[in-house]
């Protein structure tokens, strides 16, 4: 390949982090090799709908970056490093600028400028939009131009090839990588002066969560387990409602609610009539009875919760994890018009008409904010090996706003470019070609394959799949205790165990589906241990992250990275201050001050008596608090001289979660 | 999951629900060799899609006669209908196999690869021609560089409409699977016009529209269109090929005129 200076650079993943990435190195005139499990088209940046934030201000609001800065970092409940999330804020009215003149239909005012979305829980109209389909969109314009630079024979995609180990030097610096062929199996290394990873989340250790299948974290497990850190593992997010189905979760729309949608449950447990047989008085309004005030419309992290209680505790629909939301004694003409294009997704794949039917919902595992852990140029803590996108922790802190993860995907695909570039010019390369390191590791990848093809067990790898999946989704997901964390370790050691003697069902090794899996099956699980062991030590609630038995922020204690590094055996963590150097921490409280189209819904939801955020467990009248008003909360948060009130606690701890909930309530909708 | 359980699932089971599903599957093994049926039961759960039953076959694959076999192999990604990528025939039908539900499916449900892409394994196809269509065709827009130059030019919003349109082709290949005039190369294909019509209407765009109208000019190019409309019929993704291979055309037709003259 015609390279100007002989730099070659690695990019695992062609979604949105990694084509940005493989774009910029190739303009600079350097080679990428670009691998991807499916073609880059179809990467899972397809499924993001909602919008693309930039402060670009068209509206004469006064937003600026520092607006989207500011609320980036509280919505992110002050856990994330500061800087980059400034410079990226920064450069958003830029990145969408581009993605416009590389013929992005992003829709139009009627001067014919760019059109921008306010999204809940902000007074800015901030996100750009292209139909309800703008990650499909964005992913099309850098695919378009890197396809360009594949014509111009800058870079050389590698598609329907996984990437299994970095290649690692006797000086732990990362000289290329292997990956293997899902046709032939074949295991081949990559020399390469610098490795992007850009390999999106995790969601598949979840089981079934909104992702798309190849999203498994396996690219990013195997890093981990050769001595990258990985960081914040514990911070999950989970939507309040998506649609159960036997193969995955797809989102619903929160403007369900907002439509007069309501969430019930048969009253009796394991009741298993039809919706439609089960009286009025044999409903449970669980939430309308819980929040007299604010009934269904309670704001998402409690939505989440409770929804996610009720079934715990046995009265989901039938006794499984389902929960009604009941559109049906709404006027079919009016759900039409106010609801079309996410009733018809319901239709698509439930095959059931919401407006006759109750739609069954349940919570749904939809983004990971911790990663890799990288500097502020994206690097990892192994030389020679970068990270972008959703792979890398760096922006989100505790909690990911809607419409954040798309500018932040191209973002850090932007800044790793670069920085590997910059790498690659001044390393030393000789003696590296022509050393053994390279068969090494394919010899050492062979033999994981040919003992996994040699073997035969009796355990079932997709059953084990299963198995950490409801672990890991009951427990390490939407409200958190040490006991069943422990427990949920425990388990996942029992399945690694378990993973020993498993046998690959397929004698047809031709395009197999069974060795893969079985190697992501493993990574799948060695970083499942990081998020649950994560979670287990973090005693505070802080964004995503919820215990019961630890309700508050507390930052004196836990405004920390937590930083996990693999053993040999499992994770061992360790933590790192964050750089709060530019907005100081405070509470979070939506109601005062700028954000005056939250302090509306915290008026109601004051109203309604919400207590501190506590889970189903809550009892939400004023007077009937189950939890003594907590002074270490309020210490921590004098800092910022506001009268701290139990009560404000639940408030600021929901406009938030609307704030995150933004992309999905203006994704599916927006065809409306 | 034990039956009891599904049952529970699923309060809403239709009395006249089947109690299993049976699926035929049309396999081969690897490119070249002998394609054959095997026909696999499951039992009967509302709300399955294909995938999933593909999924519950590939966890223990024994065929419907208790002979085991191997896993059934296919593509599949974002199981919402926007990547493309698990495009099979079903019940002679080409479609997504994510958006396939069972219980709108006539049993037994037959299950083939697409038939106009080589045959890799069992439902899996490449489909790599259709990006090779897209390298061919210039579909991008040929910007200066992406460093910051500002914002692009302004739109009216009927043609972003129109173009969001075109923007929408996942390249799943349903188009082509239907077209008769599309067989291995002989035919470029809708998928590729409506990519062209998508980039030319784009302001810059339309500074290189002949790079991509010279594309599509030769024998295999627009004009081997023999306009049987199957294309729109099958496209899942609404696009109007049949209006962009029109325009393409016109603006063909004007090219190659204008061309001429020139010369
Ligand atoms: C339903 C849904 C809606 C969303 N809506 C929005 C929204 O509106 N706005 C927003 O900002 N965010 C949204 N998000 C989040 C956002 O879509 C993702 O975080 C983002 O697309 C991730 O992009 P990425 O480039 O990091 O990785 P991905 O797009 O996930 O791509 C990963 C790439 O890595 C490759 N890969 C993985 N493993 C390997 C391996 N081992 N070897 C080789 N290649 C590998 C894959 O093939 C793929 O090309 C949404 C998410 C979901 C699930
Ligand atoms: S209209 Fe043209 S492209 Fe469409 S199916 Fe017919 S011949 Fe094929
Ligand atoms: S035009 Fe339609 S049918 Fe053809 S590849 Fe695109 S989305 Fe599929
Ligand atoms: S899996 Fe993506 S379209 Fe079906």
């Amino acid at each position: 390949m015609a390279t100007t200076n002989g730099i070659r650079i690695a990019i695992v993943g062609g979604g949105l982090a990694g084509l940005a990435a493989a774009m910029k190195i190739a303009e600079e005139g350097h080679a990428v090799d670009l691998f991807s499990v499916v073609p880059v088209k179809r990467s899972h940046s397809v499924c993001a709908q909602g919008g693309i934030n930039g402060a670009v201000n068209t509206k004469g609001e006064g937003d600026s970056p520092w607006k989207h800065f500011d609320d980036t970092v509280y919505g992110g409940d002050f856990l994330a490093n500061q800087p980059p999330v400034k410079a990226m804020c920064e450069m958003a009215p830029s990145i969408i600028y581009l993605f416009d003149r590389m013929g992005v239909p992003f829709s139009r005012t009627t001067e014919g400028l760019l059109d921008f979305r306010r999204f809940g829980g902000t007074l800015h109209h901030r996100a750009a939009f292209a139909g309800a389909s703008t990650g499909q969109q964005l992913l099309y314009a850098l695919d378009e131009q890197v396809r360009r630079h594949e014509v111009g024979g800058k870079v050389k995609k590698y598609e329907g090839w996984e990437m299994m180990s970095l290649v690692l030097d006797d000086h732990q610096v990362a000289r290329g990588l292997v990956a293997m062929n899902l046709q032939t199996l074949e295991l081949k290394a990559f020399p390469a002066d610098a490795v992007i990873i850009a390999t999106g989340g995790p969601g598949l250790i979840f089981g079934k969560s909104t992702n798309s299948m190849v999203c498994t974290g396996s690219a990013v497990s195997a890093c981990y387990q050769q001595g990258a850190r990985y960081a914040n593992g514990e911070f999950i997010q989970v939507h309040p409602t998506s649609i159960p189905g036997e193969d995955k979760l797809r989102l619903m729309s929160e403007s369900a609610r907002g439509e007069g949608g309501r969430v019930w449950v048969p009253k009796e447990k394991g009741d298993t009539r039809p919706a439609s047989s089960i009286p009025e008085s044999e409903r449970w309004y669980f939430l309308e009875e819980k929040y007299p005030a604010y009934g269904n419309l309670v704001p998402r992290d409690i939505a989440t919760r409770e929804i996610f209680q009720v079934c715990m505790d046995g009265y989901g629909i039938g006794g499984q994890n389902q929960v009604y939301l009941d559109l049906t004694h709404i006027p079919a003409e009016t759900l039409d018009k106010k609801l079309g294009a996410i009733l018809e997704i319901y239709e698509m794949f439930v095959g059931d008409d919401p407006r006759h039917v109750p739609m069954r919902i349940f919570p749904g595992v939809h983004y990971s904010m911790g990663g890799l852990w990288v500097d502020y140029n994206q690097r990892t803590n192994i030389p020679g090996l970068l990270a972008a996108g959703e792979c890398d922790y760096s922006i989100h802190g505790a909690n990911r706003l809607g419409a954040n993860s798309l500018v932040s995907c191209v973002y850090g695909g932007f800044i790793a470019a670069p920085a590997a570039i910059e790498y690659a010019k001044n390393i030393e390369r000789n003696g590296v070609d022509g050393s053994g390191i390279y068969d090494e590791e394919v010899g050492r990848q062979q033999e994981i394959n040919d003992q996994l093809i040699r073997q035969s067990g009796t355990e079932n790898q997709y059953k084990i799949h299963e198995e950490m999946g409801k672990w890991m989704t009951d427990n390490v997901t939407v409200v958190r205790y040490n006991d069943r964390l422990k427990e949920t370790d425990d388990k996942l050691l029992e399945l690694i165990d378990r993973y020993g003697h498993i046998s690959i069902n397929d004698s047809n090794l031709w395009a197999t589906h069974a060795l893969p899996h079985a190697r992501q099956l493993f990574n799948m699980l060695q970083l499942a241990r990081v998020i649950t062991l994560g979670a287990l030590n973090r005693n505070e609630s802080r964004g995503a992250h919820y215990k019961p038995d630890f309700p508050n922020r507390d930052d004196e204690n836990w405004m920390k990275t937590t930083i996990a590094e693999y053993s040999g055996e499992g994770p061992v963590l360790s933590y790192e201050s964050v750089d709060v150097s530019l907005i100081e921490p405070r509470k979070r409280d939506y109601s005062k001050g700028k954000k005056q189209d939250a302090a509306k819904a915290s008026a109601s939801a004051n109203a309604s008596g919400l207590p501190p955020k506590e889970g189903a467990a809550q009892v939400p009248t004023e007077d009937s608090e189950t939890k003594p008003r907590d002074l270490t909360g309020a210490a921590v948060w004098d800092q910022n001289k506001e009268e701290v009130r139990d009560v404000m606690h639940g408030q600021t701890e929901t406009r938030r979660e609307q704030d995150k909930s933004i992309e999905d309530a203006g994704g599916k909708s927006d065809k409306l | 999951m034990s039956t009891q359980e599904q049952s529970l699932t699923e309060p809403q089971v239709r009395s006249d629900a089947p109690k299993s599903v049976v699926i035929r599957i049309r396999r081969r093994d690897k490119p070249g060799a002998e394609q054959r049926w095997e026909e696999f039961e499951i039992p009967y759960r509302p709300n399955l899609n294909i995938i999933s039953c593909l999924m519950e076959i590939r966890k223990n694959p024994v065929t419907r006669e208790g002979k085991p076999t191997t896993p059934p192999a296919w593509d599949m990604n974002c199981l919402e209908q926007v990547c493309g990528i698990c495009t099979m025939v079903i019940n002679g039908r080409v479609r997504q196999s994510c958006s396939a539900l069972v219980d709108q499916l006539d049993q037994p449900i037959t299950l083939e690869p697409m038939t106009k892409f080589p045959n890799v394994r069992d439902l899996i196809v490449d489909r790599s021609r259709m990006f090779e269509h897209l390298r061919r065709v210039h579909a991008w827009i040929e910007i200066d560089g992406s460093y910051d130059l500002g914002p692009g030019p302004r739109m009216d919003q009927e043609d972003v409409a129109e173009r969001y349109a075109y923007s929408r082709c996942m390249t799943c290949g349903c188009c082509l699977e239907a077209c008769p005039q599309y067989y291995e190369d002989q035919y470029i294909g809708p998928q590729a016009i409506a990519q062209v019509r998508l980039m030319n209407m784009h302001p810059s765009g339309k500074m290189t529209r002949d790079e991509r109208l010279e594309a599509i000019m030769g024998d295999d190019g627009i004009t081997a269109c023999g306009n049987a409309q199957n294309c729109v019929k099958v496209c899942p993704m609404s696009i109007p090929l049949t209006k962009a291979i029109y325009e393409e055309n016109r603006e063909t037709v004007v090219h190659g005129l204008f061309g001429w003259l020139k010369w």
